[in-house]
C-alpha cells in the first residue's frame, strides 16, 4: 500500500493549542481531524504537510448537534455517522440524511467529519452543497476571535476555503425553520464512490408559494448555489412547473467536466434531473410538515 | 516516537515514524498479522479492526491517533478460546472462501450485532457495504451474520 | 461454545460438509504471504514508468543508493550483466524485468530497490531519476495494425509492426457458403473491455537465496508453483532441485498469480546481492497497472438462420489486445485460448473464426479473471449474438435457445470448431431457470411495466464451457505437459495425508480433495490431510486455473486413492487367507464375498502394511501411491442463466433485482463450496458487466488504476443469488465431475447485457458495450452508444 511522506506530529490540547500550533508551525502544517479526506491525499503523495496537528483530542467537544436559538448547531468534528443517525436533522434538516446515507461508507463514516469533508472542499464532496443549500453559516476561530461566514464566503473553489492558516472552522450553523423541507439527490457509479452529480434542495414555504429557495449542486462545477434557478422559485407555487423552469436554470448554470464517470452532457442532464427530484422531495416534505 | 494503545486487551507500544498507518503499526510493529490491506485508497476494507468498538479503516488512520484508544483486531474475536458466534457463523455458513477480507468482515459484523442485535438482510448489506469481497459474491457473508444473530444468548437483563 | 444442535450426519465422501481450511481463517491465522517475516528481511520497492512508451536516456540512481536505510539499487542495465533482463513468458515470448532500451506501458519496471523497511523503500523511489524520450504511443488495438503504428517490439529481430499472431478455426468456405444462403444475418461490433482479476489480496514474493547451500525458498503468490520453479529454472539458470516454490496461504487469485512476475525475478536478484531475504508485496496500483489483465477483445460477429429461427452459422473476426508482452497463459497451440467454443451450445451447420493478437502500450496479459482460456469472451460473443437474433426475429430468447440446443443424444458433439463436448442436457436446465425464474410471470410484469414507461429488462445467458486441460497429445505450457500427479500416504494408523499440484486460492481444496479420497477408501475427511503449493511436498503439475483442479487434479485424487485401494485389497486378501478375487468393497473395507462378517477396515491394513509379519507376494510394505492423470478430452461444464433488471431512465442506472443461475458442472463433490464459488464468479460477472474497466486515455495514462475508479460491487450492488443444478456427468472423468470455478464468470455477463439491452429495447436500443456504468447506459438510450475508452 502506499504511504505518506515524512512528517513532524503533534497532538493539540485544546482548540486554543490548535491554533498556536497552526501559527507556530507556519503553511506546512495541518489540522487531522478524522483523517479520511487528508490521510489518502497524503498516501498517495498529492498532499504532503510537514506537520500534522491532530485534533483528534478535541473530537468529544466538537462533535455536537444541538438546537439553540432557531438554529441548529453542528461541532465541526461531529461524524458522518452522527449526522446520519440524528433523530433532529432526519425530522427538521432531512437533507443532511439523504446526503449522509449515500456519503462515502458506513465505517469511513465512523471516522470522516464535517469540518474535514468542507475544508477540504473536494468538488465532488456531498457537505458543501448541503450546508450551501440549507443557508449554513461558518463559525471560523482564530486567535483572534470568531468570525461567521456564508457558504460562499466560505467555499471558494475546489479545495479552497475562506480558513486562514492560523484558523480552525468549529462549527456550523442552519437556521431551523418552519414550513420547509430538504431533500438531496445523488447519483454514484457505485456505493463509496465520489458523486457523478448531485444536487440538494431546500424550499420555505410561506403562504403557500417558495418564501425562500436554496439550491446547490455536487460535481459540475458553477457556483456555490444555483442563484437563478433559486431565485425563479421565489413566490412560485411549489409544483412541478416551477421545478422543470428552476432544474433548467440550474442545468445551464453548471459547467461540468468530462471525465470517467461521464460526459459533460450527461452530468449536466443530472444535473437538471437530480434537481428536479430534490425539489419535488423538499416541497414534499415542506407540505407534509406539522404546523406548530 | 512512542505509540501505546490498547490491542486486544493488552496494552502494548512501539516506537514509530509518526507517519506509521495504524495497520502497519499491528501487523509490522506488533507483529499481529490477522489484520490485512488490500488496496491505496481506503476503499476495499481489508484493514478494517474496531477502534473503541466501531469498525474503522486501519490503513486510513495514524498509529498515532490511534495512541490511547482501544482496538479489537479479529484475534481478539473469541473469548477464552471459544469462538465468537460471528467466527462460528462464518464457518457454518461458507461464509469465507480466501479468507482475506474475512477479518474485517467479522469485525463490522461483531460491531453491528452488538448495536442491532436483530438486523434485516438489507441492514446487514448495507453494514458491509465499505469492504469488497471477491470470492463469495457476499450471499453467505450475510447468512452468516444472520447465523451469529441467530445463535447469540439474549444478554443478560441489567448489564 | 457448544455444538450446533443440527442432526448434521457426518459426510465421508461427497456431500455438504464445513471446510476444513476455516478455523484458521476465522481466527485470523491465515498465513499469507505479507504476514511472513524472516531474520534479517529486507524490503524490494520497483520504481514504474509514468510513460506509456518511451525511450530511456538515463537512469540515475546515486541518491537513491545514498538513503542511509538503502541497501541496494537495481536497474535493467545491472540485469543485462547477469543475463536476467528479459525473461520467457508463458506464451514463449520475452518480456523485460527491467527496461533497458525503452519501456512499453505506463508501469512497467524501471527499477529495483532494496531497502531496510517498507517506508525507506517507498521515499527511496522518488530518489531516482530517469531520463525519459517520449515515443508516440498506440492503445487502441484496431490502430495497433496500422501502417503508421509505432512499433513496439523493437527488441525483436526483424519486427516492423505489432502483429503477434494470426489464428483461425472452423472451415472458412463451408461457413461462407452457409451465410450466403442464409435467410437472416445478423451483424454486431462488440468488445469485451479490458478488466482485471483484482484479487483482495496483491501479488507478492518472499525470496531467499541461500549462498552456502546454493539453495532458493521462494515464497509466493503463484497459483502454479511447479511451473514456476521449472522457470526460474530456465530463467536464472539455477538448478532446479535446489528451487523451492511455497506459496502461502493466497488470498484470491482469479488468474492473476499465474504469471512469474518481475517483481518475484527482482526480489530473488535482491536476496542474491545482498545475502539477505527481501521481500517484494505491490500495492494496488501496481496490481492494477502492470499485472495481468483480462480479456481486451474487439469482436465483430455475424450469425445465420432461417427465417423460422434455425441458426445454421456463426463467424467472428477478433483484434485481441495482448499488451506490451505476450504473456498470456494457455496451451502453446491455442493462441487465443479456447475462444474457438464460440460455437457454443447450438447445433450450427458451420463456423469460424479469424483471431489477430496484437502488442499495444498496455500492460501484458489478457488470459484471467475466470476467463477459462478465453471462453469468456467466447461466450459473450454468442450469447449476444443469439440475443441479437431474437431481436431481429421478433421471437423470444428463451424459445430462440430452446429451438437451436445440441440435443442430450447428440453427445458426445463434435462441433464445428473441433471440440468434443463430452455431455450435456441442455433443455433440462434451460427448463430448470426459467421455473426458479418464474419466466412467465415476469414477461407479464414487464409488459405492464412498459406500459407505465419502466424500464425493466430480462436477460437469458447458456453457455457451454470447457475446462479442465489437459490432453498430453494436444496441450502444454511452454512445453511443460498439463497432467497432474496426486501422491497418497497411508500411515500405520490410516490417517492419510494427499499431496497435489493444484494450488487454492479460496477454492477449498484442503476439504474438496479430502471429500475425493474419502468418498474412494472411506477414511474420514478429517483424517485426510491435504498438502498443496510446497514443491517439495507435493507431485508434479500445472496448477489451479482454468478451472482444472477438480477436472484434472481431481481425476489424478480419484485414480491414486484407487491404486491405493487396490494395494489394500492385496494386502486384506493376504490378512484374510481369501483370494483377493473373492474380496469385495464397500465404503471403508474390504470384506470375503458371501461372507461380510469376515472383512478388515482400511485402517486395519494400514497397519498391517506397516506391521510385522509378511505381506502377499509381490506386494511391498507400505500404503502409498503416485499417479499422473492424463485426461482424454476436457470437461464441458454447462449452465442457464437469468438475469432481471430495473434501469432508472432518468439517470440510466441500472439495478439487478434477481439473478437465477442453474449450473451443471457434472458430479458434484461438495455442493456447499460448489455453490460458494457460483456465487462468487456471479458477483464478478455483475462487476465486468456494470462497472469494471481499466481504461487508458490517448497518452497510454492508465485511467483504471486504483480502487476509487477500478470499481468492484459490494453487498449492495448484487442479489441475492437464486441457485439450481442438474447433474450430468462427465462420461470420461474418474468421478464424473467438470470443475465449476469459471462458468458463473462466463456466463453472466451476457446475462446482464442482455438484461440491459431487453430494459432499453422499448427505446430502439440494440447493443451496448460493457461496462453499462449510468453515463453509459443514458448514451444509449439517447442512441448515442459507444464503445469503452
Amino acid at each position: 500500500m502506499q504511504i505518506p511522506a515524512a512528517f513532524e506530529y503533534e497532538r493539540a490540547t485544546s482548540i486554543e493549542n490548535a491554533l498556536e500550533l497552526l501559527q507556530q508551525r507556519g503553511p506546512e502544517a495541518r489540522l487531522l481531524a478524522g483523517g479520511h479526506s487528508l490521510l489518502p491525499m497524503m498516501k498517495l503523495r498529492l498532499a504532503a504537510p510537514e506537520h500534522l496537528i491532530d485534533i483528534d483530542p478535541l473530537a468529544e467537544e466538537l462533535g455536537y448537534i444541538r438546537e439553540a436559538d432557531g438554529e441548529v448547531r453542528i461541532g465541526a468534528m461531529t461524524r458522518h455517522r452522527e449526522l446520519l443517525e440524528s433523530e433532529l436533522l432526519a425530522d427538521r434538516l432531512a437533507i443532511f440524511t439523504d446526503a449522509e446515507r449515500v456519503i462515502a461508507d458506513p465505517i469511513v463514516r465512523n471516522r470522516g467529519t464535517i469540518g474535514g469533508a468542507l475544508c477540504q472542499a473536494d468538488p465532488a464532496e456531498d457537505l458543501s452543497a448541503v450546508c450551501a443549500a440549507v443557508k449554513a453559516s461558518l463559525v471560523i476561530r482564530g486567535l483572534d476571535g470568531e468570525r461567521v461566514l456564508t457558504m460562499t464566503e466560505f467555499h471558494r473553489g475546489p479545495y479552497e476555503t475562506a480558513v486562514g492558516e492560523a484558523e480552525m472552522l468549529v462549527e456550523i450553523r442552519v437556521p431551523l425553520v418552519m414550513n420547509a423541507g430538504s431533500a438531496y439527490e445523488k447519483v454514484e457509479r457505485r456505493v463509496g464512490d465520489w458523486a457523478v452529480a448531485a444536487a440538494g434542495a431546500a424550499l420555505r414555504l410561506e403562504g403557500g408559494t417558495v418564501a425562500e429557495a436554496g439550491l446547490a449542486l455536487t460535481a459540475v462545477g458553477g457556483g456555490v448555489t444555483c442563484e437563478r434557478a433559486e431565485a425563479s422559485l421565489a413566490n412560485q407555487m411549489p409544483v412541478e412547473a416551477a421545478f422543470v423552469a428552476a432544474a433548467d436554470l440550474a442545468a445551464d448554470d453548471c459547467s461540468p467536466t468530462a471525465d470517467q464517470r461521464g460526459s459533460a452532457e450527461y452530468k449536466r442532464h443530472l444535473a437538471r434531473e437530480l434537481t428536479l427530484r430534490a425539489l419535488r422531495s423538499a416541497a414534499a416534505r415542506a407540505l407534509g410538515e406539522r404546523e406548530y | 516516537m512512542q505509540v501505546a494503545l490498547t490491542i486486544n486487551g493488552e496494552e502494548r507500544s512501539a516506537d514509530v515514524e509518526p507517519r506509521t498507518l495504524l495497520v502497519h503499526f499491528i501487523r509490522d510493529d506488533l507483529d499481529v498479522t490477522g489484520t490485512h490491506w488490500g488496496c491505496d485508497t481506503s476503499n476495499c476494507g481489508a484493514c478494517v479492526v474496531l477502534m473503541d468498538g466501531e469498525p474503522v479503516k486501519s490503513c486510513t488512520v495514524l498509529a498515532a491517533s490511534a495512541a490511547g484508544h482501544e482496538i479489537t483486531t479479529v484475534e481478539g474475536l473469541a473469548h477464552d478460546g471459544e469462538l465468537d458466534p460471528v467466527q462460528q457463523g462464518f464457518i457454518e455458513e461458507h461464509g469465507l472462501q480466501c479468507g482475506f477480507c474475512t477479518p474485517g468482515m467479522m469485525l463490522t459484523a461483531r460491531a453491528l450485532l452488538d448495536r442491532n442485535p436483530n438486523p434485516t438482510d438489507e441492514e446487514i448489506r448495507e453494514a458491509i457495504s465499505g469492504q469488497i469481497c471477491r470470492c463469495t459474491g457476499y450471499l453467505n457473508i450475510v447468512k452468516a451474520v444472520r447465523w451469529a444473530a441467530d445463535h447469540t444468548a439474549a444478554p443478560i437483563a441489567g448489564s | 461454545m457448544a455444538t450446533v444442535a443440527q442432526s448434521e450426519e457426518k459426510v465421508v465422501g461427497f456431500g455438504r460438509m464445513k471446510r476444513k481450511e476455516d478455523p484458521r481463517f476465522v481466527r485470523g491465522q491465515g498465513r499469507y504471504i505479507d504476514d511472513l517475516k524472516l531474520p534479517g528481511m529486507l524490503h524490494g520497492a520497483i520504481l514504474r514508468s509514468p510513460l506509456a512508451h518511451a525511450r530511456i536516456k538515463s537512469i540515475d540512481t546515486s541518491a537513491a543508493l545514498a538513503h542511509p536505510r538503502v541497501r541496494a539499487v537495481v536497474t535493467g542495465q545491472d540485469l543485462a550483466g547477469l543475463g536476467l533482463a528479459w525473461m520467457p513468458t508463458m506464451s514463449a515470448d520475452t518480456q523485460a524485468v527491467l527496461a533497458t532500451d525503452k519501456v512499453r506501458f505506463q508501469g512497467q519496471e524501471v527499477a529495483f530497490v532494496v531497502a531496510e523497511d517498507r517506508y525507506a523503500a517507498r521515499d527511496a523511489l522518488e530518489l531516482i531519476e530517469v531520463d525519459y524520450d517520449e515515443l508516440p504511443v498506440v492503445v487502441d488495438a484496431r490502430r495497433a495494425l496500422d501502417a503508421d503504428a509505432p512499433v513496439i517490439r523493437d527488441d525483436q529481430e526483424g519486427r516492423t509492426d505489432n502483429n503477434i499472431f494470426d489464428w483461425e478455426a472452423g472451415d472458412k468456405a463451408a461457413t461462407e457458403a452457409v451465410f450466403d444462403a442464409a435467410d437472416v444475418v445478423v451483424k454486431r461490433d462488440m468488445i469485451y473491455p479490458r478488466c482485471h482479476p483484482a484479487p483482495l489480496e496483491t501479488c507478492g514474493a518472499v525470496a531467499h537465496m541461500d549462498p552456502v547451500m546454493g539453495q532458493l525458498t521462494l515464497y509466493t503468490t503463484t497459483q502454479a508453483p511447479h511451473a514456476h520453479r521449472t522457470v526460474y529454472a530456465l530463467v536464472a539458470g539455477l538448478p532446479e532441485h535446489k528451487i523451492r516454490i511455497i506459496p502461502g496461504d493466497i488470498g484470491g487469485g482469479f488468474g492473476n498469480k499465474v504469471p512469474v512476475y518481475p517483481g518475484y525475478v527482482c526480489a530473488i536478484v535482491g536476496s542474491i546481492l545482498t545475502g539477505k531475504p527481501v521481500k517484494w508485496q505491490e500495492d494496488r496500483s501496481e496490481n492494477l497497472m502492470s499485472t495481468g489483465f483480462a480479456r481486451d477483445y474487439v469482436m465483430h460477429g455475424e450469425i445465420a438462420a432461417t427465417k423460422d429461427g434455425k441458426i445454421t452459422g456463426l463467424r467472428v473476426d477478433v483484434i485481441a489486445d495482448h499488451g506490451a508482452f505476450n504473456s498470456t497463459a494457455q496451451p502453446t497451440k491455442y493462441p487465443a485460448g479456447f475462444f474457438h467454443i464460440f460455437s457454443g451450445s447450438y447445433d450450427l451447420e458451420a463456423a469460424h473464426c479469424h483471431v489477430k493478437g496484437v502488442y499495444s502500450n498496455k500492460a501484458p496479459g489478457g488470459v484471467a479473471y475466470r476467463c477459462s482460456f478465453r471462453v469468456t469472451e467466447a461466450v459473450y460473443l454468442v450469447e449476444r449474438m443469439v440475443d441479437a437474433l431474437a431481436l431481429e426475429l421478433n421471437v423470444d430468447p428463451a424459445q430462440l435457445r430452446l429451438k437451436n440446443f445440441i440435443r442430450p443424444d447428440q453427445f458426445p458433439y463434435e462441433c464445428k470448431t473441433g471440440w468434443v463436448y463430452d455431455s450435456g442436457d441442455y433443455e433440462n436446465a434451460m427448463r430448470l431457470a426459467m421455473e426458479i425464474a418464474g419466466y412467465e410471470q415476469l414477461r407479464a410484469e414487464q409488459a405492464e411495466k412498459r406500459a407505465r414507461g419502466e424500464l425493466m429488462g430480462i436477460g437469458i445467458s447458456f453457455f457451454t464451457e470447457t475446462v479442465g486441460a489437459g490432453p498430453r497429445k494436444d496441450m502444454d505450457i511452454l512445453g511443460l505437459a498439463m497432467n497432474d500427479g496426486a501422491e497418497l500416504r497411508v500411515h500405520p494408523t490410516g490417517k492419510a495425508v494427499l499431496g497435489i499440484s493444484a494450488m487454492s486460492q479460496g477454492q477449498g481444496h484442503e476439504t474438496t480433495f479430502a471429500q475425493i479420497v474419502a468418498e474412494e477408501l472411506g477414511i474420514p475427511p478429517e483424517d485426510i490431510e491435504v498438502v498443496n503449493g510446497d514443491t517439495d511436498r507435493t507431485p508434479y503439475g500445472l496448477g489451479t486455473y482454468g478451472s482444472r483442479s477438480t477436472p484434472v487434479s481431481g481425476g489424478a485424487t480419484a485414480l491414486v486413492a484407487r491404486k491405493v485401494r487396490e494395494r489394500a485389497r492385496l494386502i486384506a486378501a493376504g490378512m484374510l487367507e481369501a483370494s483377493p478375487e473373492d474380496l469385495e468393497w464397500e465404503k471403508g473395507r474390504w470384506f470375503v464375498k458371501g461372507d461380510p462378517e469376515q472383512g478388515k477396515t482400511i485402517q486395519e491394513i494400514a497397519m498391517a502394511a506397516h506391521g510385522a509379519g509378511d505381506l502377499p507376494e509381490g506386494v511391498e510394505g507400505a500404503l502409498e501411491d503416485l499417479a499422473v492423470y492424463n485426461p482424454p478430452n476436457l470437461t464441458f461444464p454447462f449452465g442457464a442463466y437469468i438475469c432481471v433488471v430495473d434501469v432508472d431512465q432518468g439517470t440510466g442506472k441500472v439495478k439487478v433485482r434477481r439473478f437465477i443461475a442453474v449450473d451443471d458442472c457434472g458430479v458434484r463433490i461438495n455442493p456447499m463450496i460448489v455453490e460458494g464459488q457460483i456465487h462468487g464468479g456471479l458477483a464478478e460477472g455483475v462487476g465486468i458487466a456494470l462497472m469494471e474497466l481499466i481504461q487508458f486515455d490517448e497518452q497510454g495514462n492508465c485511467i483504471g488504476g486504483s480502487f476509487m475508479d477500478y470499481l468492484i460491487p459490494t453487498a449492495m450492488e448484487v442479489p441475492a443469488w437464486e441457485l439450481g443444478e442438474t447433474v450430468t456427468p462427465s462420461p470420461h472423468h474418474p468421478i464424473g465431475a467438470k470443475g465449476v470455478g469459471e462458468s458463473p464468470t462466463v456466463g453472466s455477463p451476457p446475462a446482464i447485457v442482455n438484461a440491459v439491452i431487453d430494459a432499453l429495447a422499448p427505446l430502439g436500443v440494440s447493443h451496448i458495450d460493457m461496462p453499462c456504468t449510468p453515463a453509459r447506459v443514458w448514451d444509449a438510450m439517447q442512441g448515442k452508444a459507444t464503445p469503452p475508452q
